[in-house]
C-alpha cells in the first residue's frame, strides 16, 4: 500500500492506513452486494421494484436503513449474558476482517501477502462460529439456541467440503499464497495457447462448485439457511439484537458473501490478473476493478440460488456435506492429483 | 414416524427457577448432566403459523415429542354474533371467517337460509355465485401454492402467489365491490348482474393462472429440494384423515376421493359442468401440495366452462321485502377452499337466526396436529403447517 | 401432468432468471395511481338533498357506524289556503370510517337514494377522529360517484333501482 502512495511511511502510518481500508472495505462491500443483489435483483425476480425513494433507483435505501439501526434503542434481554451478548456481533464482523487480509486485489495491492494465504483465509472464516454460538447462547432465547447450535454444526460440516475444494486448485498451482495462484493462473496456458491464461474454473469446475455450494452454506445462506431459517426460528441466533447490534450482523453476513465471493474469483477466474498484461502500475489501478467484476459474477451466481431454492432440513444438510460433497471433493483431489503427477 | 393412535399427553406444567438456568452452565466438567426436553412455544407470534395458532411443542434437540395446539387467540364469537343480526348483516360477518376466501363461505349460509325460506335463487343467479366461489378458491390456492415456497424457505415463490392472485382479486372486485369481503350474495340471488366485459376478462386471467400454475410445478413442485422436504413427510392416512374430520385437498391428497361439489347435495351449477376430482395416494406434504395444484388449474378450466354455459335471465328471485325466515332448522354444507364448510341453522320465524352452528374446515383440519406433528423434525412442524394451509380466522371464527 | 424437460434444480433458476427480465409488476403509488373498479367500495357518498331521515340505513348497519340526527320543521304550504308540511330536516349524518366494514347495506336499504358507493380511497389520516365523515364531507364525495356501468351480455337490463 505504501508504494503505491508512493510515500515511504513510517509502518504505524501504513498500518493505520491499511486498517482503514479494509475496516471501510466490508461495509463497503456489504452495501454493495445488498443494494445490487438483495435490494434489487431479489426484486425484480420477484416481479417488484424494490425500495425506489432513497436515491436514484433506492441506492441509499441501506444507508437510511443503518443510520435507522444507529438510532434504535440497544435492547438486551432481561437473561441474557451481557458481555457475551454484546461481543458477539463484533467477532463476526472480526472473522471477517481478517479475511480481507490476505485478498490480493493488484500486484502489491494487499494487506499482508501470506504464504499460506488460502489457509489462512479458511481458518479465520470459521471463526464465526464462535461468534454464532456466542448470539445464540447468550440470548437466552429457545429459537436463538436452536438457530446457533444449527450454524455450529453447519458450518463445521461445511468447512471440510470447503476445504477439500481448494486442496485442488493448490495442488495445481503448487503454492498456498494467493499472489502464487493468481500468478499462476495468469501465466497458465491451456494446451499452449496462453490468451486468457489458464483460469482454475477450466480444470477445477468441480471444485468451483463445491466451493460455491460450500460457501452458500458457511454464509448462512439458501438453500442452507438453517440458522436463520425465517420461516421457522424467526431469525435464529439473531432473533434478540436490535439496533447496531444488528447492522453488525447485516454487515458481517454481506461483508463475508463480499470476502468469500472475491475468494472464490481469486482462487477460480484468475483474480485481479489480465493475462499479457504486465505493466505492474497498471495493473494496480485496473486489478482492483477486474477482481470486483469477478466477484460481482460469484456473487451473483450464489444469490442466484439463494433467490430461487427452498432450504434444505438440518439433516439433509449434514448428510449431503458428508455422503456427497466430501467423496467428491475427495475424488477430485485424487484426479488432479494423477494429473499433477502425469503431466 | 410412529405411527399409533394412543391420544397425546397433555403437557405437564414447568415448574423451573428460570433464574436457576444460568448456572447450568457453571456445572463442572465431567459431571453428567441431566437433558431435559425443551418446550418451545411456536407461535402465537410466529411467522408459520399464519396468524395466531400456538403450537406448544416438546423437543428432545430437534425432534418433536408432543405437540399442542392452543387455539383461540382470535376467537371473534361469530356463532353468538349471528344471533344478534338480521340475515342480510350476518353475510357481512361470515365473509371474515375463512378471509381468503371470503365468498365461498357466504355461499352454504345463504343457500340454507333459502331453502329454509323455500325460494331458489335463478339459474343466472346460480351461475354467477359458482364462478365467484371458483375464483376464490383460485385466489385461496394461488396464494398457498407460493406460500408454501416461503414456509419452506424459498422466497420468491410467495410473491408471484401474491402476485398471481390480484389478477383474481381485481376480477372479483370488478364485480361485487369488494377485494376481501365481496357480500355479494342475497337470498334468493345475488346483488348485481356483472360489469361489461368481465366476461372476457376473466377468460384472460384463467389463462394467466394456468400459466401461473405451471411456474409453481417447475418451481416448487418439481425442485428436488422441495420434494426432499416434503415428500412422506406428516403423512395423514386416509382412514385416519376422515376420522378427525380432516376434509377438503387435505383428505382427496390422502386417496379419499370424496368432493361435496360431486357428491354431496347439489348446490349451485355444480351438477351441470364436467370437472375432475384429483386425489393423491400418498397423503403427505408434497400431495397436498399437489392436489392443490391440481385442483387450482381444474377451477380454471371450470370458471371457463361455466362462462361458455351462462345463462342469461334475471339475478334475483322474488323475495319479500323484510326477510323473515320461517320456523326450521337446516344443514348445510359446501365444498369450501379448505375444505368442507357447514352451517346449522335453526330459525325461530325471526329477522335473524335463533342459533347457528359454523362448521368451520380448518378447525378439524389442524384437529390432526398432535398426531401428526408427533416424532417429526421442528423444520418438518412448518412444512406440516404450510401443507396443511389453515386460516386462523376459520379455526377460531 | 406435465413432465419438467429439465431437472427441478435447473429449471427454477432459469424460471427466476426469466422473471428477473421481465419487469416488475410494482405500481409506485404516490406517483401513479391504480385505478380501482367503477364498483370498488372505497368511499360513501351522501346526496343530502335525497334523505328524508328515515333511519333505515342506521338501523341495518351491521356494526352501527352511522349517527343520524334530524328534526321536522313545519314548511308553508304548497297552495294557498293548503295545510302545513311537515318536512324532516337532516341535522347530522356522520359515517365513522374507523368503525365501518364496507359491506355496503346502507346503500343497499336506502329507499330514496342517497347513498352511493365511490371508488375513491385517498381518505386515510393520521388521527382516529377524522375519520368520523360529517355530512359536507360525505356530500363532497358525491362528484366522484361513477355513472351507472353497463352490465355483461344476458343480463335483464331494469336499471340499478
Amino acid at each position: 500500500m505504501s508504494h503505491v502512495l508512493a510515500v515511504d511511511a513510517g509502518w504505524g502510518v501504513t498500518l493505520g492506513i491499511k486498517t482503514v481500508v479494509v475496516l471501510g472495505l466490508i461495509p463497503a462491500g456489504a452495501l454493495i452486494l445488498g443494494y445490487t443483489f438483495l435490494l434489487k435483483m431479489m426484486s425484480h425476480m420477484q416481479s417488484r421494484l424494490g425500495p425506489m425513494e432513497a436515491g436514484p433507483h433506492g441506492v441509499l435505501q441501506l444507508v437510511a436503513d443503518g443510520v435507522k439501526f444507529l438510532q434504535k434503542e440497544d435492547i438486551m434481554p432481561a437473561e441474557s449474558d451481557r458481555h457475551v451478548f454484546a461481543i458477539a456481533p463484533a467477532v463476526i464482523v472480526m472473522s471477517t476482517f481478517l479475511i480481507f487480509i490476505v485478498i490480493p486485489a493488484g500486484p502489491k495491492l494487499v494487506v499482508k501477502n501470506l504464504d499460506v494465504g488460502v489457509f489462512y483465509a479458511l481458518a479465520v472464516s470459521s471463526l464465526s462460529v464462535i461468534g454464532v454460538l456466542m448470539a445464540g447462547w447468550s440470548s437466552a432465547n429457545k429459537f436463538a439456541l436452536l438457530g446457533a447450535l444449527r450454524a455450529a454444526a453447519q458450518l463445521i460440516a461445511y468447512e471440510l467440503p470447503l476445504l477439500l475444494a481448494v486442496v485442488g486448485v493448490v495442488a495445481q498451482a503448487g503454492t498456498m499464497n494467493l499472489q502464487g495462484i493468481v500468478g499462476a493462473q495468469a501465466n497458465g496456458s491451456i494446451f499452449g495457447w496462453s490468451g486468457i491464461g489458464n483460469p482454475f474454473i477450466l480444470t477445477q469446475f468441480v471444485g468451483f462448485g463445491l466451493f460455491l455450494v460450500a460457501s452458500q452454506a458457511e454464509l448462512t445462506q439458501t438453500p442452507f439457511d438453517m440458522p436463520v431459517a425465517e420461516s421457522e426460528l424467526v431469525a435464529g441466533y439473531m432473533v434478540e439484537y436490535t439496533g447496531f447490534r444488528f447492522l453488525f450482523f447485516f454487515i458481517g453476513e454481506f461483508g463475508t458473501a463480499f470476502a468469500f465471493a472475491a475468494l472464490a474469483a481469486t482462487l477460480f477466474l484468475g483474480g485481479w490478473a489480465i493475462p499479457g498484461v504486465t505493466n505492474t502500475g497498471l495493473m494496480e489501478v485496473l486489478g482492483p476493478l477486474v477482481l470486483f467484476a469477478k466477484l460481482m459474477i460469484v456473487a451473483f451466481l450464489m444469490f442466484w440460488v439463494r433467490f430461487t431454492y427452498p432450504r434444505l432440513r438440518e439433516d439433509q444438510l449434514q448428510a449431503l456435506a458428508w455422503k456427497v460433497l466430501i467423496p467428491i471433493g475427495l475424488a477430485n483431489i485424487l484426479v488432479t492429483g494423477i494429473f499433477k503427477v502425469a503431466f | 414416524m410412529s405411527a399409533t393412535d394412543t391420544p397425546v399427553p397433555r403437557l405437564p406444567e414447568l415448574e423451573v427457577d428460570r433464574r436457576a438456568w444460568r448456572h447450568l452452565a457453571d456445572a463442572a466438567v465431567g459431571v453428567e448432566l441431566d437433558t431435559g426436553d425443551m418446550i418451545l412455544n411456536l407461535g402465537p407470534q410466529h411467522p408459520a403459523t399464519h396468524g395466531t395458532l400456538r403450537l406448544v411443542v416438546r423437543l428432545d434437540g430437534e425432534r418433536v415429542l408432543a405437540a399442542d395446539p392452543v387455539i383461540g387467540y382470535m376467537h371473534r364469537g361469530y356463532e353468538k354474533l349471528t344471533e344478534v343480526r338480521s340475515y342480510p348483516q350476518i353475510t357481512t360477518l361470515i365473509n371474515r371467517i375463512d378471509w381468503l376466501s371470503s365468498f365461498a363461505n357466504e355461499v352454504p349460509f345463504i343457500h340454507g337460509a333459502e331453502k329454509l325460506m323455500s325460494i331458489e335463487a335463478p339459474p343466472r343467479a346460480q351461475y354467477i355465485r359458482t364462478i365467484l366461489t371458483e375464483l376464490s378458491r383460485i385466489a385461496t390456492f394461488v396464494l398457498f401454492l407460493g406460500e408454501m415456497g416461503l414456509q419452506v424457505g424459498a422466497l420468491t415463490p410467495a410473491f408471484w402467489g401474491f402476485r398471481d392472485r390480484e389478477h383474481v382479486l381485481n376480477l372479483i372486485e370488478a364485480a361485487t365491490g369488494g377485494r376481501f369481503h365481496p357480500n355479494f350474495n342475497r337470498i334468493g340471488g345475488i346483488l348485481d348482474d356483472l360489469p361489461w366485459g368481465w366476461i372476457n376478462e376473466t377468460r384472460n386471467v384463467m389463462k394467466i393462472v394456468i400459466d401461473s400454475c405451471d411456474v409453481f410445478e417447475d418451481i416448487l413442485a418439481g425442485n428436488e429440494i422441495f420434494e426432499a422436504r416434503t415428500r412422506s413427510i406428516g403423512i395423514i392416512p386416509g382412514a385416519l384423515g376422515a376420522a378427525y374430520g380432516v376434509s377438503g385437498s387435505n383428505l382427496r391428497a390422502s386417496g379419499v376421493d370424496w368432493d361435496l361439489r360431486r357428491d354431496g347435495k347439489p348446490y349451485l351449477a355444480y351438477p351441470e359442468i364436467d370437472f375432475k376430482v384429483w386425489t393423491h395416494p400418498d397423503g403427505d406434504s408434497w400431495s397436498r401440495y399437489w392436489v392443490r395444484l391440481q385442483e387450482t388449474r381444474e377451477s380454471a378450466l371450470m370458471v371457463l366452462q361455466l362462462l361458455d354455459q351462462l345463462p342469461s335471465g334475471p339475478i334475483m328471485a322474488k323475495v319479500p321485502r323484510i326477510i323473515k325466515v320461517p320456523e326450521g332448522e337446516i344443514w348445510v354444507e359446501t365444498e369450501n377452499p379448505l375444505g368442507q364448510m357447514g352451517y346449522y341453522i335453526v330459525s325461530k320465524g325471526a329477522t335473524g337466526p335463533f342459533r347457528v352452528k359454523i362448521r368451520s374446515a380448518s378447525f378439524s383440519n389442524v384437529s390432526i396436529l398432535p398426531w401428526l406433528l408427533r416424532g417429526v423434525y421442528v423444520p418438518d412442524v412448518i412444512t406440516i403447517l404450510a401443507s396443511l394451509y389453515f386460516i386462523l380466522g376459520d379455526i377460531d371464527r | 401432468m406435465r413432465k419438467p424437460k429439465l431437472p427441478g434444480l435447473i429449471g427454477g433458476l432459469g424460471i427466476t432468471f426469466k422473471t428477473m427480465l421481465k419487469g416488475a409488476v410494482t405500481v409506485q403509488y404516490p406517483h401513479e395511481r391504480e385505478d380501482p373498479a367503477p364498483r370498488a367500495r372505497g368511499v360513501i357518498a351522501l346526496k343530502e338533498e335525497n334523505c328524508t331521515v328515515c333511519m333505515l340505513c342506521a338501523r341495518q348497519c351491521p356494526d352501527w357506524c352511522i349517527y343520524i340526527e334530524g328534526h321536522k320543521e313545519k314548511r308553508p304550504p304548497r297552495r294557498e289556503g293548503g295545510r302545513e308540511r311537515t318536512v324532516s330536516v337532516l341535522d347530522r349524518f356522520d359515517i365513522d370510517y374507523a368503525l365501518c366494514m364496507y359491506c355496503g347495506i346502507c346503500v343497499e336499504v336506502c329507499p330514496f337514494d342517497a347513498l352511493h358507493w365511490s371508488p375513491e380511497y385517498e381518505y386515510s389520516e393520521f388521527r382516529i377522529a377524522p375519520l368520523l365523515h360529517d355530512k359536507v364531507k360525505l356530500g363532497e364525495w358525491e362528484a366522484t360517484v361513477p355513472e351507472t356501468e353497463p352490465l355483461e351480455l344476458g343480463a335483464e337490463v331494469k336499471g340499478k333501482k
